[in-house]
């Protein structure tokens, strides 16, 4: 044997690891977001793909940009942006002009992500960050909603996508109502099985309910997901709707509308569980999840707006440093969360 | 079969893989001897003993090298007959040199093993055997070295009602334990009731996991009928073989902060030195060697082997045999054992085995990520810590915070945290460092 370990390396143990790694989680829930997104554009058509493709680019390249401008090595290939690319453009209305598509992009990555240090340190979900900008920068083009199906949607592009910065899209008149607002200003309900199906009007990916699920669902199966958190937003905002429409039925939608419309899905289930944004413990998830459930519930029937999920989801991600200091497990051997 | 209780095992922990499978059939096989022995003096917890030979003297295999050096300390025993060739500093594991003794076997020698006054386990009073287990240089063997006489005399303010022998060896690879039990049945018996009757419990449990399912059985059924001992069988998790995650397993018993087994009324000795103690006491012998496994994908030869105390492990590994791409070795297990700087260091007693990676198993090249608050850690830490928190803490330095808010002096650096963490941050590596900053801040008043 030829002197053994002339070069033994040295490590601090544990030496083994599971094998689990950040891009890998990463990849996993742009996976997962694949089927909604493909609906998304089948439903939409060439605008959906149009607004899709342009809040990917713009987030990615925000961040590699950043990256590059602050002297550090890109961190795209964590994968993390591509998730809020694609959430984000998820959430947009899809025949947004695309020139604002790519401005939110932008502000959200920068101002939400890489301002605060990039991966990890990031406190609001920045797809979402990007989404609030456009709410408040331009609240017609991000209520003006397409209906689903339209038949000429894989030749024709809507005028409004191609307006030139800043001049006023135009909406050429094809435009339809989503279901939470046909509820709160015509307090008309659109049937169970069209909003499972995501055959409504609405934001690009949030009316797919059954595919968001089922993306969810293939995540928590491999760990990468934590289901307590849309499992307490959707018990929270089943119950307090059940309750309402129960007192006041004629004033308040049931709870499976209050499930199935809007974005409560496509929130819930990929932006609440932003892993960095949400609380670490068991019962911190829980807590947050009930908050934003209730929060939801408040503003879409109480508030100025149809819908609420990304407010609510904003607030919870404000709080969610604050629940993991007050919600602290027991540790082993001791009465109390705190050292004695 | 009886006297098998299926336990529920206790909270959190991770799943690693285990590849005992390796070794778990390998009989157990006597190790020659190298041609130089070195006997550190301070192979355990405590003082190190104090050398009664001297530089030129001849010794038989067995015969006391050195005595106890107060409560906290246990003989040295020589791991074979042959001279004393120098009272000297010796490789020891953490890189520096210690005081021990190198010791030329005699080569034409039969290494009869010395005897002195058994113990006689139908007369010799409780604190007889107590001081008998100490001069027979008996430590823990699962690899914390720790006195075991000392934890045998416990304060009457702490009423103890059950002895657990820790048979669980959760640590991958190592199966020094698995083949002890299976080929030293009665030697554990024999030992566990020296234990019983030296502590005056009642009662005791011998704790293994369902991967030594051949043990449980073997176990249960050469049980005599007079011994009061049951067999708990735990689901396999990693770190059972912690004491204060054995105790959760099998009684429900939780040992407090800070606190001992003594606690919550048990004593806990790991199988192979209770195996041992029933070996050494009858016979009035001290402790010469011990079982070890050699293993991992860097060795040739794996298996399980009775090696003499002091063997040099570059001796142990040429005989063994290792592959051309000999990246780490590790003292212990692969989860807390420690990767081994030079190969000059000898077989202690507290050495439960060797585990030789090659090079393309370090860990090292991984991209480490920040933290995405994912959970996975809070999830596997035993003990209910929050590691990713605390692993921030550390990054700012923040090391008085992780103590009084955190828990940091709980960790028992288990690895269960670094282990699952998918941003590969060397989280027991920053808990180490914050510890040993506070500890001497505090040694400095």
């Amino acid at each position: 044997m030829s002197a053994p370990g002339r070069t033994l390396a040295i490590e601090t143990s544990p030496h083994l690891a599971s094998g689990a790694s950040v891009d890998t989680i990463m990849r996993n829930v742009v996976y997962a977001l694949l089927p909604v997104t493909c609906w998304a554009v089948y439903l939409f058509g060439l605008s959906a793909l149009l607004v899709l493709v342009t809040a990917v680019l713009s987030c990615v390249l925000t961040e590699h940009l950043l990256c590059r401008a602050a002297g550090r090595p890109t961190s795209v290939r964590d994968w993390s942006v591509v998730i809020t690319g694609l959430l984000y453009g998820l959430t947009l209305p899809p025949a947004l002009p695309l020139w604002m598509v790519a401005t939110g992009g932008v502000i959200g990555v920068a101002l939400g992500k890489s301002l605060f240090g990039g991966l990890g340190y990031n406190a609001f979900n920045p797809a979402l960050v990007g989404r609030v900008f456009l709410q408040a920068a331009f609240p017609t083009a991000m209520t003006t909603w397409y209906p689903a199906q339209l038949s000429g949607r894989f030749t024709e592009l809507p005028a409004a996508v191609l307006t030139f910065p800043f001049a006023k899209p135009d909406f050429d008149g094809v435009t339809a109502a989503t279901p939470l607002a046909q509820m709160k200003f015509d307090q008309v309900a659109t049937p169970a099985g069209e909003l499972l199906l995501g055959t409504t009007a609405g934001s690009t990916g949030e009316t797919g309910a059954l595919l968001i699920l089922a993306g969810g669902a293939w995540l928590v199966a491999r760990n990468m997901m934590n289901w307590r958190i849309p499992a307490a937003i959707f018990a929270t905002v089943a119950a307090c709707s059940a309750l309402l429409h129960w007192a006041y039925p004629a004033q308040y939608p049931g709870p499976v509308f209050m499930l199935f419309s809007g974005g409560l899905m496509l929130g819930a289930v990929f932006m609440a569980t932003d892993m960095v944004a949400s609380p670490i413990t068991r019962r911190g998830v829980v807590l947050y999840g009930v908050l934003i459930g209730a929060l939801v519930v408040v503003i879409r029937l109480w508030g100025g707006m149809p819908e609420g999920v990304m407010y609510a989801i904003l607030l919870g991600n404000a709080a969610s440093p604050h629940i993991d200091n007050l919600v602290r497990p027991r540790v082993f051997g001791t009465s109390r969360g705190r050292a004695q | 079969m009886r006297s098998t209780t299926d336990s529920a095992g206790f909270a959190h922990g991770v799943h690693p893989p285990m590849h005992k499978d390796e070794t778990a059939g390998a009989p157990i096989r006597q190790f020659p001897f190298a041609p130089v022995m070195v006997v550190p003096l301070a192979q355990h917890f405590g003082r190190p003993s104090r050398a009664i030979v001297r530089e030129g003297q001849e010794v038989q295999r067995g015969q006391c090298l050195a005595e106890a050096d107060g409560e906290v300390s246990v003989a040295t025993h020589a791991p074979a007959s042959g001279v004393v060739q120098r009272i000297d500093l010796v490789p020891g594991i953490a890189g520096r040199m210690v005081p021990g003794i190198y010791l030329k076997p005699f080569p034409g020698s039969t290494q009869e093993v010395a005897a002195g006054p058994a113990c006689d386990l139908d007369t010799a009073s409780p604190e007889e055997i107590i001081a008998a287990i100490q001069r027979a240089g008996i430590v823990g063997l699962g690899g914390a070295a720790f006195p075991t006489h000392v934890k045998l005399r416990f304060p009457p303010d702490k009423p103890v009602d059950t002895l657990v022998i820790n048979g669980v060896e959760c640590e991958p690879y190592l199966t020094t334990d698995h083949r002890v039990m299976l080929e030293q049945r009665d030697d554990v018996f024999t030992g566990i009731r020296y234990l019983m009757k030296a502590t005056g419990v009642a009662r005791a449990i011998v704790g293994v996991e369902a991967n030594k399912a051949d043990v449980a059985r073997a176990l249960a059924d050469a049980l005599p009928a007079d011994l009061p001992v049951e067999i708990g069988v735990l689901p396999v998790k990693y770190p059972q073989g912690a004491e204060k995650m054995l105790l959760k397993a099998l009684l429900d018993r939780e040992v407090p902060s800070g606190g001992l087994p003594l606690d919550v009324g048990a004593v806990v000795v790991n199988v192979a030195t209770t195996a041992e103690i029933g070996r050494l006491l009858p016979r009035g012998q001290g402790i010469q060697e011990r079982v070890i496994t050699i293993t991992g994908p860097a060795v040739k030869k794996k298996g399980n082997y009775r090696i003499p105390i002091g063997t040099p492990l570059r001796f142990a590994l040429e005989y063994v045999g290792v592959e051309d791409d000999l990246g780490q070795v590790f003292l212990g297990g692969p989860m807390m054992g420690q990767s081994l700087p030079s190969l000059d260091i000898p077989i202690t007693k507290g050495t439960s085995g060797f585990v030789a990676f090659r090079r393309d198993q370090a860990l090292q090249q991984r991209t480490e990520y920040p933290c995405i608050n994912c959970g996975y850690c809070v999830d596997a830490c035993p003990l209910f810590l929050n590691p990713a928190r605390l692993g921030l803490l550390a990054q700012n330095r923040r090391f008085a915070d992780m103590a009084a808010d955190y828990h940091l002096m709980d960790c028992f650096e288990c690895g269960s945290c670094s282990y699952v963490c998918p941003a590969h941050i060397p989280l027991v590596q920053r808990f180490r460092g914050a510890k040993s900053f506070l500890r001497k801040v505090e040694a400095a008043g």
